[in-house]
């Protein structure tokens, strides 16, 4: 049996764990919400976007347009958005799964673009080609830096140096549960959106445009990439919150059950070293007597 | 309920639900001329250019500066989806002024490597700023 010095040692200690996993689960606590109520005050945004484009490309049909056409290159540009610091559970392995675990892409046609520190470290150690890393940008997001990404990659795509554009994230449908969710930007899926919309079965109302429609596409669709960039960034730093706080919680309940444990061992042991104590002093006793 | 005389005017951005109310008229510049908008308007997509946007409500009228986004118009309300958008109240005056000038002198300096399309688009939000302040 452990000695009590050594059982009281390891128990202060764990006190000690819990006592951080206790204040970083009220941190992020405090985090998710702040981040969650961004998130939903911009969801009218994307939603409105994510409408009108695919309002926009129903009608067009098959339009041959640069952005809807897959392009020449086989090189694939994905975004990855995961968090700069760790212990959030699986948040940031579960992104990077996506795409290391991917059926159909091979690492050579990769051109990763990092958001978050801990995608960079995983894609670098598997010897991925990483393009780029921002990580500042997942602390506190801003349109204008997804405006700068998006303009960047589709310069790329306009170039022909990449064929197509990818993004992966954490999408957040409540505190509890949070979906790895691999989405492509370019080309912008017409079918799926065409069949989505008639699947609701509303009869949108026939939308004219005020410029051409190869012009308003232009217009467009930078506008509709960076906005799904900007909203998959919100997103997936209201699920980096709530992945921590769930995590740090269950930490916490972990370092309890432990405690509990030491607890009745230490008690045990205090009690042996009693009676221990005891049958020595009545044993020495008997044998002066 | 809408009233009769009204039609719903959102304005989103990504950041915040910028208005959201019951408007007779707005106004706004769009990449094809300045246009107004009222109720019952063919539903149309149209996008914008720096320009004021004047919102015309029964008790009286509002003024934004709106600079970059597009407008979904239908019959019942229009819907903007603005990339950046200031009330008269969030403009530093200072600050537009001297970015107008900067903008006006690298038009006319012409050198070679003026990216001329940006410093336009730069010099109509200037102009559009000081404007919504007067």
């Amino acid at each position: 049996m452990a000695s009590m010095r050594d059982i009281k040692r390891r128990k202060s200690s764990i006190q000690g764990t819990q006592q951080i996993t206790k204040a970083m689960k009220l941190v992020s606590t405090v985090k998710l919400q702040r981040a969650r109520a961004s998130a939903e005050r911009s969801k009218g945004y994307f939603t409105c976007m994510y409408d009108t484009v695919n309002n926009i490309l129903q009608r067009v049909g098959h339009i041959d347009h640069p952005y809807l056409t897959p392009g020449e290159s086989r090189r694939k540009a994905v975004i990855v958005i995961t968090s700069n610091r760790g212990l959030a559970g699986g948040y940031n392995s579960n992104v990077t799964k996506l795409v290391t675990r991917h059926p159909q892409w091979k690492k050579e046609e990769l051109d990763i673009y990092c958001l978050g520190n801990k995608g960079r470290e995983a894609f670098a150690r598997g010897g991925y080609c990483v393009k780029e890393c921002d990580n500042d940008i997942v602390e506190s997001p801003v349109y204008a830096d997804a405006a700068a990404l998006s303009a960047k990659l589709l310069e790329s795509f306009a170039a022909g140096e990449i064929g197509e554009i990818y993004l992966a994230y954490t999408g957040f449908k409540n505190t509890v549960s949070h979906v790895p969710t691999l989405l492509r930007l370019l080309p912008v899926e017409v079918d799926a959106a065409a069949a989505q919309s008639e699947g609701s079965g509303e009869a949108t109302a026939i939308m004219n445009f005020e410029a051409e429609d190869t012009e308003a596409l232009d217009q467009l669709i930078p506008k509709y990439v960076t906005s799904l960039i900007y909203g998959a960034l919100r997103e997936s730093v209201a699920s980096e919150n709530g992945a921590r706080m769930q995590a740090m919680d269950n930490a916490t309940s972990n370092a309890e059950e432990i405690i509990s444990d030491l607890t009745l061992k230490y008690n045990r042991a205090r009690q042996g070293s009693i009676t221990q104590e005891l049958t020595e002093i009545i044993a020495g006793a008997e044998a002066l007597g | 309920m809408a009233e009769k005389s009204g039609f719903l005017v959102r304005i989103i951005t990504p950041d915040r639900v910028f208005y959201e109310d019951q408007a007779e008229m707005v106004e706004f510049n769009t990449t094809e001329g300045e246009i107004g908008v009222l109720p019952g308007h063919i539903p149309m997509t149209v996008i914008v250019k720096p320009g004021i946007l004047y919102i015309h409500e029964p008790a009286g009228e509002k003024k934004a500066a709106l600079h970059a986004g597009f407008a979904e118009i239908l019959p019942e309300g229009v819907t903007i989806l603005a990339e950046i958008i200031e009330w008269p109240g969030e403009i530093d005056e200072n600050r537009a002024k001297s970015a107008m000038e900067r903008a006006e002198r690298r038009l006319q300096g012409k050198a070679a490597n003026t990216d001329l399309a940006r410093a336009e688009t730069a010099l109509q939000r200037a102009v559009a700023r000081i404007q919504v302040l007067k």
